[in-house]
């Protein structure tokens, strides 16, 4: 099955923490009143400019062995590689914050409207990862009202360009998925455009499934290890 | 009264209008503009360079402040005669061929201004030549390129050995960037330095610039 799916901007809107620790501020400093006015007037942007969408697609295991082979680029071990082969279901999918934000962001740093522009930027990434929440979350709901899962069912998304997975894996995902529908196009950079977009899989499968250790030879390069939190975040609020 | 002082406090809280009104004050005075703008606006905006160094103040702070300086920067700039614009040096940015996110570039950019260089910016998606042709027609001391995907970081090395095959490397010298840049990575491709951040690149290009004419 696929399906586009629109979702209001006020559903993708990041809390002030996320966009915050995108501009570098720890969640252990209190921002400034400006700054904090700025996040303010930084929403009203978002919320009048953001078109947010995303496309999704349900995919076998077979058929994402060989989209997730990519172009041969991919690290040997990798955490998805470890899990995938594993779920009950897959789902490939992209989403979007549009186009309009980011000609924005171009227009505030036209402008010298720099603090503007540096905080949609986090805004709008964060918001992207908002969408990509809201998409995942309606996969789950799916599969649960459709039988198909469980509401044990865990959920969680690998993007290319992560965890091992080589960014040029882009390239067999848009051509499975066709998110041009939606106004996403890959570069040849395998860049997507809008910036401000994100493509990955879903992975559907009881909670053991998606446990793993960080210690995967490409983990060493990673900066953030944001799979621990995001592993034992999605897995406390599904318990 | 320390009217060049006033004017750095009031760029480093991001009051645009004051800073703008003060320069004004500081220009009726007969300050020279040049003293303003080393003293008033630069001496600020090397202040919040060090704050933000510190983590004491955040990047909407630093941008903030970027902003008034250039509200500054507008009443002094009718003042100075084309030739005589002072400046730190001469830079060439962009983001590398290929590559389309310059959010990195854009607070270099800022923090190179801030600093009282002269800013080319080439945009995004920037070809080789382009660099390079830029850089030599404008007498740029340095080409910083800032990347985002390791898909184009190997443009950074086309730019670089074009740098060398056009016998320019003693006259232009290269800084890259990037979250999947690294020191190691600049060496291996002969780079003269990498900014691990905005500030950061400020600092290495001065060091470039004062390394040159030595």
């Amino acid at each position: 099955m696929r399906e586009i799916i629109e979702v209001a901007a006020h559903d993708a809107q990041p809390t002030e923490q996320d966009v915050f620790t995108g501009q570098g501020i720890p969640a252990d400093r209190r921002p400034s009143a400006t700054t904090t006015q700025l996040f303010v007037e930084t929403k009203k942007v978002f919320s009048a400019c953001a078109q947010c969408v995303g496309v999704i697609a349900d995919i076998t295991i077979p058929a994402f062995e060989t989209l997730y082979a990519g172009e041969g680029m991919n690290e040997a071990a990798t955490p998805l590689d470890a899990v995938f082969r594993k779920a009950d279901n897959l789902a490939v999918f992209a989403v979007t914050v549009g186009g309009a934000v980011s000609r924005k962001i171009d227009h505030f740093f036209k402008t010298h409207e720099y603090a503007l522009a540096g905080m949609l930027d986090a805004f709008a990434s964060s918001g992207a990862e908002r969408v990509a929440d809201r998409v995942q979350d309606n996969y789950r709901k799916r599969l649960i009202h459709e039988n198909i899962a469980t509401a044990k069912t865990m959920v969680l998304r690998y993007s290319p360009g992560y965890c091992g997975w080589h960014v040029s894996g882009q390239k067999k995902l848009f051509a499975y998925l066709k998110p041009e529908e939606i106004g996403i196009t890959l570069l040849d950079s395998f860049l997507m455009k809008p910036l401000k977009s994100i493509s990955g899989v879903f992975v559907a499968g009881p909670k053991d499934i998606h446990i793993f250790e960080d210690n995967f030879p490409v983990c060493s390069e990673c900066q953030t290890h944001s799979c621990r939190s995001r592993i034992q975040g999605i897995l406390q609020k599904q318990e | 009264m320390d009217i060049l002082g006033e004017i750095s406090r009031h760029l480093q809280a991001g009051s645009e209008e004051k800073v703008a009104d003060v320069t004004r004050r500081a220009v009726k005075t007969n300050i020279p503009p040049k003293e303003i703008l080393d003293k008033g606006l630069i001496s600020g905006m090397n202040i919040i360079g060090e704050k933000y160094k510190a983590h004491e103040i955040f990047l909407p702070d630093v941008l903030l402040a970027a902003k008034a300086m250039y509200a500054g920067m507008d009443v002094l700039r009718p003042l100075f005669v084309k030739e005589d614009m002072p400046s730190a040096g001469k830079v060439v940015i962009g983001t590398v061929q290929g590559d389309l996110h310059d959010i990195g570039k854009n607070l270099v950019g800022i923090m190179l201004k801030g600093a009282g260089f002269e800013v080319i910016d080439l945009g995004n998606d920037v070809a080789p030549e382009s660099f390079v042709e830029t850089a030599r027609k404008e007498n740029a001391s340095v080409i910083g390129m800032s990347a985002l995907l390791t898909t184009t970081m190997p443009a950074m090395k086309r730019v670089i050995d074009y740098v060398k095959n056009e016998g320019l490397d003693s006259r232009i010298k290269t800084i890259i960037g990037g979250a999947p840049v690294s020191e190691e990575y600049a060496r291996e491709i002969g780079a003269d330095a990498y900014g691990y951040d905005s500030t950061h690149a400020v600092e290495c290009v001065k060091k470039l610039i004062a390394e040159m004419h030595r």
